[in-house]
């Protein structure tokens, strides 16, 4: 499709979503789950588009936002402890702990490697060895079947030093806490989360919570589609889930991806930033791979983590709140110097807002 | 971080009149004819990647720090800071790229210094360059000569030096086939300089990439810029790392690239006497100045709708999936 085409068919969609929103009963707000959605509606400056008549709330899908302060200083206390190599994914690496964040420990001489792909771990983990390397395991069912892979590979080559401190989520526990919300309208449910999980199972937010659904790629025009099938669905009445990203996500999702974080982790509960503690709502090892559990082995005691009480990352992480309204936003807390961690990930609610603004 | 150690630490310190503009290079009159002068350090980690290496960057960078001011690069100074323990055929190498480009940029190195400090106190190799340039022609260009209507534009596609090194860190490993833009740029300079008093301004979009130079151009005209994201190059691998990464193209440096602002009316002349240059083959206009109502940098996306440009702050992280 050629720039013109597709500007021409993003101009006929959002018509199409006005003329549906005015037959609406009231106003319609929905919930991007997944960060990269949040990301790519703000870069593609969809928002201006679609307002006033659709409002876009980002929810608590950045894996960065929902991780706790404390997980970051258990991070620091074990490499301190340790003298452990800690791995892990880019985006965590600013967000601030009670005694700095990973950055400023690797700048105080600290091992921290940042990587790309969980099984670049194995590698780094031969280098270093005996020295301990820990992968700080911050994600959502996108990534815990890569980090299952990984540790299955260390547990066949018999490796001792690599370790996995488990801050693992998955998206249907808080999912059900937000769709009892009565003024989200609806969710545009997660693209990349969707390919391990599958888009049936979602079913229960239409038939326990009355809320539609739809599974949506991640251009703009994926986007704008998924938008007008919700507003459609909203205005209408009805709620049902629609896989508007078949090209990716099949019903029932990747077995064999299940299967496989099925073997490694089981369920527990965990402590999302923002939300506090929800049931059944982490992943932790199963006895077989208990040995490459971090907090299992390499013992610390880290301290409870004090929020600055002026954050105001729960609301947003809820949709509660618009970034630009927090007392913090673009003074106090900016990418440079965040406070939260919505400001640091790249996926940050806070952080696209700072970024993209708003131009209207 | 940088930019604040320069504002609170540096300048109140050493500024006299002509360091507080941070000038790319500094014109100084009353030297016989007009010359810039200019200065840069270089560390980069990988030394080497696709495309150059610290050598070449130091030749090429200074170079384009002075056609940034409209002078014809000519005499470079070098000082070498190494670590106890370099490779010597990573120096050789290092000091051949050197050579090749400083004979390509048409410059000489003509005077230098070497210190070679213990291990652990420097990372394996630090480059100074410092450069003399002239200026052979009577145009003027500053943001202070910008106005409503002027366009802007690129010399080609950006974000290609960010990447390369972004993929060649050992922490990746994709198989990108992207190479640094390094280069001197003064031959597009050169070019864009027979517009005569149509050139605005001119800057080579380095740390930061095209969004820091930009929101730069916003910032020091006090106006707003509008540019069109379909206008934009971007190597098609440029893209596909980008998304992989999540990086911004935008944002990633660029090391052979310039962004000239030209008057209402003269882009399409500046982009074909551009387009007569190798390294500028790929020059559009991309935007133009709309306004002087208020300092920011808006994107008209490709799906027609519009967002902020942001100043791009703090290191480039790829995210987590």
């Amino acid at each position: 499709m050629t720039t013109n085409d597709q500007a021409q068919a993003a101009k006929k969609l959002v018509k199409d979503i006005k003329v549906l929103c005015s037959r609406a009963s009231k106003p319609l707000k929905f919930m991007e789950v997944c960060g990269t959605h949040t990301m790519a509606i703000h870069e593609s400056g969809l928002k201006s588009l679609l307002s006033p008549e659709v409002t876009l709330v980002s929810g608590p899908g950045c894996p960065v936002c929902v991780t706790e302060k404390r997980f970051i200083d258990h991070a620091v206390l074990i490499g301190k402890k340790f003298d452990a190599c800690l791995v892990t994914f880019g985006d965590l690496i600013r967000v601030p702990g009670t005694f700095g964040s990973l950055s400023d420990f690797r700048s105080q001489g600290g091992l921290v490697k940042i990587i790309y792909s969980p099984m670049d771990c194995i590698d780094i983990v031969s280098k270093e060895s005996p020295r301990p390397v820990v992968f700080l395991g911050v994600g959502f069912e996108t990534t815990s079947p890569t980090i299952a892979a990984t540790v299955k590979t260390a547990s066949i080559k018999g490796l001792t030093n690599f370790f996995v401190l488990p801050a693992f989520k998955t998206i249907h526990p808080p999912l059900k806490i937000l769709a009892s919300k009565p003024d989200l309208s609806g969710f545009l449910l997660p693209g990349h989360v969707s390919a391990i999980i599958g888009s049936d199972c979602y079913q229960y937010l239409a038939d326990t919570f009355n809320k539609p659904g739809v599974v949506a790629g991640f251009e703009a025009l994926d986007i704008l589609i998924a938008i007008r099938d919700l507003v459609g669905m909203a205005s209408a009445d009805e709620a049902r889930i629609i896989n508007d990203y078949k090209r990716v996500v099949r019903g029932s999702g990747n077995l064999a991806a299940q299967a496989l974080t099925d073997e490694v982790f089981e369920p527990c509960d965990a402590s999302w930033r923002g939300l506090g503690v929800i049931p059944g709502s982490g992943l932790s090892f199963r006895e077989p791979y208990r040995s490459f559990d971090a907090s299992r082995n390499l013992l610390v005691d880290v301290p409870d983590a004090k929020d600055d009480p002026r954050c105001r990352c729960s609301n947003i992480l809820t949709g509660s709140l618009q970034p630009d309204k927090c007392g913090l936003f673009g003074r106090e807390c900016t990418p440079e110097q965040p406070v939260g961690p919505c400001m640091v990930s790249s996926e940050g609610t806070c952080a696209a807002y700072y970024k993209y603004g708003t131009v209207n | 971080m940088t930019g604040r150690l320069i504002r609170n630490t540096i300048l109140p310190r050493l500024n006299r009149g002509k360091l507080g503009a941070l000038p790319d290079s500094v014109v100084l009159n009353g030297l016989g004819s007009r010359i810039a002068y200019t200065t840069d350090s270089y560390t980069v980690s990988p030394l080497f990647f696709p495309g150059g290496n610290i050598g070449s960057l130091a030749i090429h960078g200074t170079c384009n720090d002075l056609a940034c001011s409209g002078a014809r690069p000519v005499f470079l100074s070098l000082g070498l800071i190494l670590e106890e323990g370099l490779d010597l055929s990573d120096l050789e190498n290092i000091l051949d790229s050197m050579s090749e480009a400083a004979d390509q940029a048409e410059v000489e190195i003509v005077t230098g210094d070497t210190k070679v400090v213990p291990k652990g106190s420097a990372d394996r190799i630090f480059i100074n360059t410092s450069g003399i340039g002239m200026i052979e022609h009577d145009s003027i260009f500053g943001t202070e000569f910008v106005e409503v209507g002027d366009e802007i534009i690129v010399s080609g596609p950006v974000g290609n030096h960010g990447m390369a090194i972004m993929l060649s860190r050992a922490e990746f490993s994709f198989d990108f086939n992207i190479k640094s833009d390094s280069a001197s740029i003064w031959p597009v300079v050169e070019r864009l300089l027979e517009i005569g008093s149509g050139l605005r301004f001119l800057r080579d979009p380095t740390r930061g990439g095209l969004a820091a130079t930009l929101n730069e151009i916003a910032s020091s005209a006090c106006a707003e810029i509008v540019v069109d994201e379909t206008a934009i190059p971007i190597d098609k691998e440029v893209r596909s790392a980008s998304e992989i990464l999540g990086i911004d193209p935008l944002v990633a440096a660029n090391e052979g690239k310039v962004v000239a602002v030209v008057k209402k009316g003269m882009g399409h002349k500046a982009v074909s006497l551009m387009s007569e240059c190798e390294l500028s083959k790929g020059a559009c206009v991309i935007g133009e100045i709309s306004s002087k109502k208020a300092v920011r940098v808006v994107m008209n996306t490709r799906i027609g709708g519009a967002r902020i440009m942001a100043e791009p702050t703090g290191e480039l992280l790829p995210r987590i999936c």
